[in-house]
């Protein structure tokens, strides 16, 4: 046998395709993604143009009451004869601004604290996380009922008083991300590059935590809408006559033969809520740096 | 005088309120323009010397010296300037670099942090970094997870070059590489060393490389240094039993048939290393003297020392002992 009779390989060409679909494409292949960003997007344009789409004065008291469903009142109408339709409509006005700026507010609260504690340890560290203990150790909403109770009833007072329950969710995130992302040898690799902690900790930290704090805080909007509605039923939130979803409902459970009153508010609090939660779902699929959709096929 | 003096250092932990001493009066020196190599099983207290030799982990003895002035450990605040050009690399390439930003800002963190120049200028020096580790310059634009892994072992290698360093750590540079990489980054680190006049610290596992490339061996074993010495002469002639029996461990490509000899045992835990010399249980040629008492490094002329009473110059027994009954 001589190796002359070996058969030669042929180089085989290099394949340098590169699949790089464009970003927003890959979002529609998740269709609770695409349901989440329908739902959600129709909400904030129904809040936006609430005063264009209601069809009646959400606070008027025009039509005759308790008419049914209909051609002439969508919705139909409630007990003192206003549009549920145009409530509904206007309660996004209410519900999603505010939920908007409470989980914004707790954020910023939480992740401010949070990051003091992971970065400073210690004593501030102790002083910081059992007072996040403190707060989790009540039922959210039994809480928050306390602190507008104490405030008195009002849909300001609501939002602050979920404020001071919804920040811990944060600070506990954003401490346990700065910890263990101060541990990383690329943390420790800048430092010893010259970086002080404080600027490790603003360029190679805080980026790093801000996409799970970011998911977090979408799909705590659906939570705060529903908490916020929660308040409303009890009647520690919007008084009347504000037209918001939660205080429907409560309306709605004094007329329970008339189920059109509460059902549509109801309606609108279940998509809210679902629409911020399939949101932050997918968020968080999206925003993993290591998730192939980025990757676009590069390297290995 | 050498550029980096490590002093009978000491490392200790406290794990689970026992003290943990991972490195025992370990004492080193590195020049320029040389390739130290510093081998040992896992476990023995390698990375702990590393981590302590950079600053990262403050000594609970002896003292380090870069460049004539003791090193401070690393707290809060930024390090001296002159400190930084004591560098580290480590281990792993996938977690020694940040993956939510551009390889180029990464490098760029040391020219900014170094104070060096206006933006042109600094994108320039980041390609000749990458070129200087063998990548494209255009590379700077892209994330740590679109490299392989021995080139996201380059591109560390470039971020610490880019406080123009002196002396460079390297903490298992080549384990978490394939072979054709490790070749590669083997090399490249040879070449820097030279052309730059860098003194490197290789710490590994890896004896076949460790030789290939190393000027000067330092061999530890659960948290000392059991034997120093050029490595070409430590692999001929290995003063140390330990060494002797690392080195009969590598497989030969030749050795058909023949298994590489294994030694008996395992490290033992360094929360409760052995009495006296810390090898003996494994020892092949352990005498009266080892359990009682501890060896010194016995200075062996030539750049060499081996830290075994075989080499002691008085002899290997100095009085006339009492052979007991227990001792094999």
């Amino acid at each position: 046998m001589s190796t002359a009779q070996l058969p030669t390989p042929t180089p085989a060409p290099i394949a340098r395709y590169r699949f790089r679909r464009p970003r927003i494409a890959s979002a529609w292949r998740q269709p609770l993604a695409v349901i989440g960003i329908v739902l959600a997007a129709t909400w904030i344009v129904v809040a936006i143009l609430a005063p264009v789409l209601a069809p009646d004065d959400p606070l008027g008291q025009n039509a005759a009451p308790l008419t049914p469903p209909g051609s002439d009142h969508l919705f139909g109408t409630d007990e003192l004869g206003r549009d549920v339709l145009s409530r509904v409509l206007f309660g996004a006005r209410l519900s999603i601004p505010l939920a908007l700026l409470l989980v914004g507010l707790a954020l910023f609260v939480g992740a401010t604290l949070g990051a003091i504690a992971g970065y400073f340890g210690g004593l501030i560290d102790s002083i910081v996380m059992r007072g996040a203990d403190l707060v989790f150790a009540f039922p959210a909403i039994i809480l928050a009922m306390v602190v507008t109770a104490v405030l008195g009833p009002s849909i300001r007072n609501a939002v602050l008083a979920l404020v001071v329950v919804s920040w811990p969710a944060y600070a506990r995130v954003v401490r346990g991300l700065v910890l263990s992302i101060g541990q990383t040898e690329y943390v420790t690799a800048t430092r010893l590059l010259g970086a002080s902690a404080r600027r490790a900790l603003v360029r190679d930290v805080l980026p790093n935590v801000a996409g799970p704090v970011l998911v977090l805080a979408t799909l705590d909007l659906g939570n705060a809408v529903l908490l916020l509605s929660g308040l409303s039923f009890l009647g520690l939130g919007a008084q009347p006559p504000q037209p918001e979803w939660g205080a429907g409902v409560a309306e709605g459970i004094q007329y329970f033969q008339f189920w059109w009153i509460g059902t549509f508010p109801g309606l609108a609090i279940f998509t809210v809520v679902l629409a911020f939660n399939f949101l932050g779902d997918s968020l968080r699929d999206i925003l993993d740096p290591q998730s192939s959709w980025r990757a676009g096929g590069e390297g290995e | 005088m050498s550029l980096l003096e490590v002093h009978d250092l000491e490392v200790a932990y406290r794990r689970q309120g026992v003290e943990v001493r991972a490195v025992v009066g370990a004492s080193l020196s590195l020049e320029r323009g040389k390739i130290a190599g510093l081998v040992g099983e896992s476990g023995c207290g390698k990375s702990s010397l590393a981590r302590a030799v950079v600053g990262l982990v403050e000594p609970a003895a002896g003292e380090i010296v870069f460049d004539g002035t003791a090193l401070s450990p690393l707290g809060r605040g930024a390090r001296p300037r002159h400190e930084t050009r004591l560098q580290m690399v480590f281990q792993n390439p996938y977690s020694s670099l940040n993956p939510r930003r551009t390889i180029g800002s990464q490098i760029g963190d040391g020219l900014r942090l170094g104070g060096g120049g206006e933006r042109g200028a600094r994108r320039r020096s980041v390609g000749e970094l990458l070129e200087q580790v063998g990548l494209p310059s255009s590379a700077a634009g892209r994330f740590p997870h679109q490299f392989s892994g021995g080139q996201r072992q380059r591109v560390a290698i470039a971020r610490a070059l880019s406080v123009d360093p002196s002396v460079i750590v390297l903490d298992e540079p080549l384990s978490s590489l394939d072979a054709s990489a490790q070749a590669q980054v083997a090399n490249l680190l040879v070449g820097l060393a030279r052309e730059l006049d860098l003194a490197l610290l290789l710490i590994s596992h890896d004896l076949a490389i460790v030789r290939h490339i190393a000027d000067r061996v330092f061999v530890m074993y659960l948290g000392q240094i059991v034997e120093e010495g050029p490595t070409r002469e430590v692999w001929a002639a290995p003063q140390h039993p330990y060494t002797e029996a690392l080195i009969a461990a590598i497989p030969h490509a030749d050795g058909s048939g023949t298994l590489p000899e294994a030694l008996p045992g395992e490290v033992p835990d360094p929360a409760s290393p052995p009495p006296g010399c810390r090898f003996h249980p494994r020892c092949p040629h352990v005498f009266d003297r080892c359990p009682t008492e501890v060896p010194p490094l016995y200075e062996l002329g030539a750049g060499r020392a081996s830290a075994c009473f075989l080499r002691d110059p008085l002899g290997p027994v100095r009085e006339p002992t009492t052979i007991h009954e227990g001792v094999r």
